[in-house]
């Protein structure tokens, strides 16, 4: 007969142990996400080189992403340059240099938030349906009947969805400008009495076409990192309905994080 | 184990599967299945929830990789094969899926018109003759052309998702659970449907089911899947003669002890 010692029940572990662990497993999959975000982009442009080009669907996508977008972005850019120019100028009355009001709603919006704020708008109403709808596909098998279809779902998907948010969004972004810079001249000229000459001669004086430049060079950035997001999000979606939920609520997170993490890491380089 | 059918066995084999194992982290779902399906015949892979059925069926048809093992279809081994590789051999393939899979942003005719715009360079008046022709055979009349997926119950919604599979004329449909969820009635019909679809067109039909009285209607041969392994395989009277108790079991759910 064999005797059998007890085994030494396992030990709790401590506090420190479990946070470290927790930090490492938010670290794996931070890291395992945004490998699987560049294999995706990757795979992406690999297929949108390759025939057959799916016009239609492009043209579909670019429809909702940008033509879509117009109202919402349009609206967002004529208040902010409003409130911008605004607030500005209470400012500068401070020292009578209101005459800087038109190059400095210009040189701000063309720079920085032109691009953001398109990007986040586009997010909200674009990214959160493509990654909802793409979550749906996969749940019900659309995908895999796609694939059983002999029709790679990323060319017939995600190519067309990545280039609406790649060339969309820097449009929306000049949209953004000129509404931005019409709402300003509408408050500093007709509210606050700057001259117009003033306001369209500093601004002209202030601006070179590089800064619209690095805005749209941003804009393209920001609409490329969001469309891949949300694609992968929802094309990874699993567990029904709470699923896709679920990777709508990260893709909408992740998106507006990358906005603005990208926003600093692009100011640092154009600066 | 129940030998095989004997009249399908001599057959050229459509599809053969051999040794496949597959483990999903630590659990192992497939531990070396062996299977052939006769050309023009009709199998059923019958098993409980959980046995590795669905994950059988997806390999089949290259939406996943095995551990090991092959998978012969039509005398080629699909499992080395590249994604524009794969994309050839699933054009002889037509897959019905538990809940038709259809696209809900397209209506019924551009659904079944789907495969033949994507593969095909038919004129627009030849795709509406094969679509029409298909969802006739399915028993589906003219005005549910236009209509999208959410508007159809959910027999309908198999109709039309079996009369997608077989528009380009595939030599193999793959049968996803086709009945369940379904009442007694609908079940029938969709039982006849698969054997019209092998009737009219000859193509050689995989159903996975837990349905035993389906199984038994439409099937050639039936294998059954237990614990990741085939236990039983062979006609459907071989089948009930088995001695395994998994099958055993299995059916005495639907048949009674005796």
């Amino acid at each position: 007969m064999t005797t059998q010692t007890p085994s030494k029940p396992a030990r709790e572990p401590g506090l420190l142990t479990q946070a470290i662990a927790a930090f490492g497993q938010g670290l794996i999959d931070v890291v395992s996400t945004l490998g699987g975000i560049v294999s995706m982009g990757v795979d992406v442009f690999r297929w949108s080189v390759r025939r057959p080009y799916r016009l239609a669907n492009l043209f579909a996508q670019l429809d909702f992403v940008g033509v879509g977008s117009i109202f919402i972005v349009a609206l967002t850019g004529t208040f902010t340059g409003m409130v911008f120019a605004l607030q500005t100028s209470t400012a500068f009355q401070l020292f009578d240099a209101e005459s800087l009001v038109g190059p400095t709603v210009a040189l701000t919006l063309t720079r920085e938030l032109a691009a953001v704020f398109s990007a986040l708008m586009v997010t909200m109403r674009a990214g959160s349906a493509m990654c909802t709808e793409l979550g749906t596909m996969r749940v019900t098998e659309q995908v895999d009947a796609l694939e059983t279809m002999a029709v790679n779902p990323v060319q017939y998907l995600l190519v067309p969805r990545v280039l609406a948010g790649l060339f969309m969004v820097p449009a929306l972004t000049m949209l953004f400008n000129t509404m931005g810079m019409a709402g300003a001249y509408v408050v500093a000229v007709g509210g606050l009495g700057i001259s117009p000459g003033t306001f369209l001669a500093r601004t002209q004086q202030w601006m070179v076409p590089g800064d619209v430049f690095q805005g749209l060079i941003k804009g393209a950035v920001f609409g490329l990192a969001v469309a891949l997001i949300c694609c992968f999000k929802g094309f990874n979606a699993s567990g029904g309905a709470k699923g896709v939920g679920q990777a709508t609520t990260e893709a909408m997170v992740a998106s507006a994080l990358s906005i603005f993490i990208l926003d600093f890491l692009l100011g640092v380089l154009f600066f | 184990m129940v030998s095989p059918a004997s009249s399908p066995a001599a057959a050229r084999p459509m599809i053969q599967v051999v040794d496949l194992h597959k483990t999903f982290g630590d659990h192992k779902v497939l531990t070396g299945i062996n299977l052939t399906v006769p050309a023009g015949s009709t199998c059923v892979i019958l098993g409980g929830s959980g046995s590795g059925k669905t994950v059988l069926m997806k390999h089949m048809i290259g939406l996943l990789k095995p551990d090991r093992g092959q998978v012969i279809i039509d005398g080629e081994d699909i499992v080395p094969m590249g994604v524009e590789a794969l994309q050839q051999v699933r054009n002889k393939f037509g897959m019905v899926f538990q809940a038709a899979a259809l696209f809900d942003s397209m209506t019924v005719f551009e659904n079944v018109a789907f495969p033949l715009r994507e593969h095909t360079k038919d004129p627009e008046d030849v795709i509406r003759q094969k679509v029409r022709a298909r969802l006739e055979l399915m028993g589906l009349k003219k005005d549910v052309e236009g209509r999208f997926p959410a508007d159809l119950s959910g027999g309908m919604r198999k109709r039309v998702g079996l009369a997608r599979a077989i528009v380009m004329d595939p030599k193999v449909v793959l049968y996803d659970e086709p009945t369940t969820g379904l009442d007694p009635i609908t079940t029938d019909s969709v039982d006849e449907m698969i054997l019209a679809a092998q009737r009219e067109l000859g193509v050689t039909s995989v159903v996975i089911s837990h349905d035993i009285s389906s199984a038994f209607n439409v099937a050639d041969q039936i294998a059954f899947l237990s614990k990741g392994v085939i236990v039983a395989n062979g006609t459907p009277e071989q089948l009930r003669e088995s001695e395994h108790p998994a099958v055993k079991v299995f059916l005495e759910t639907w048949f009674g002890k005796n």
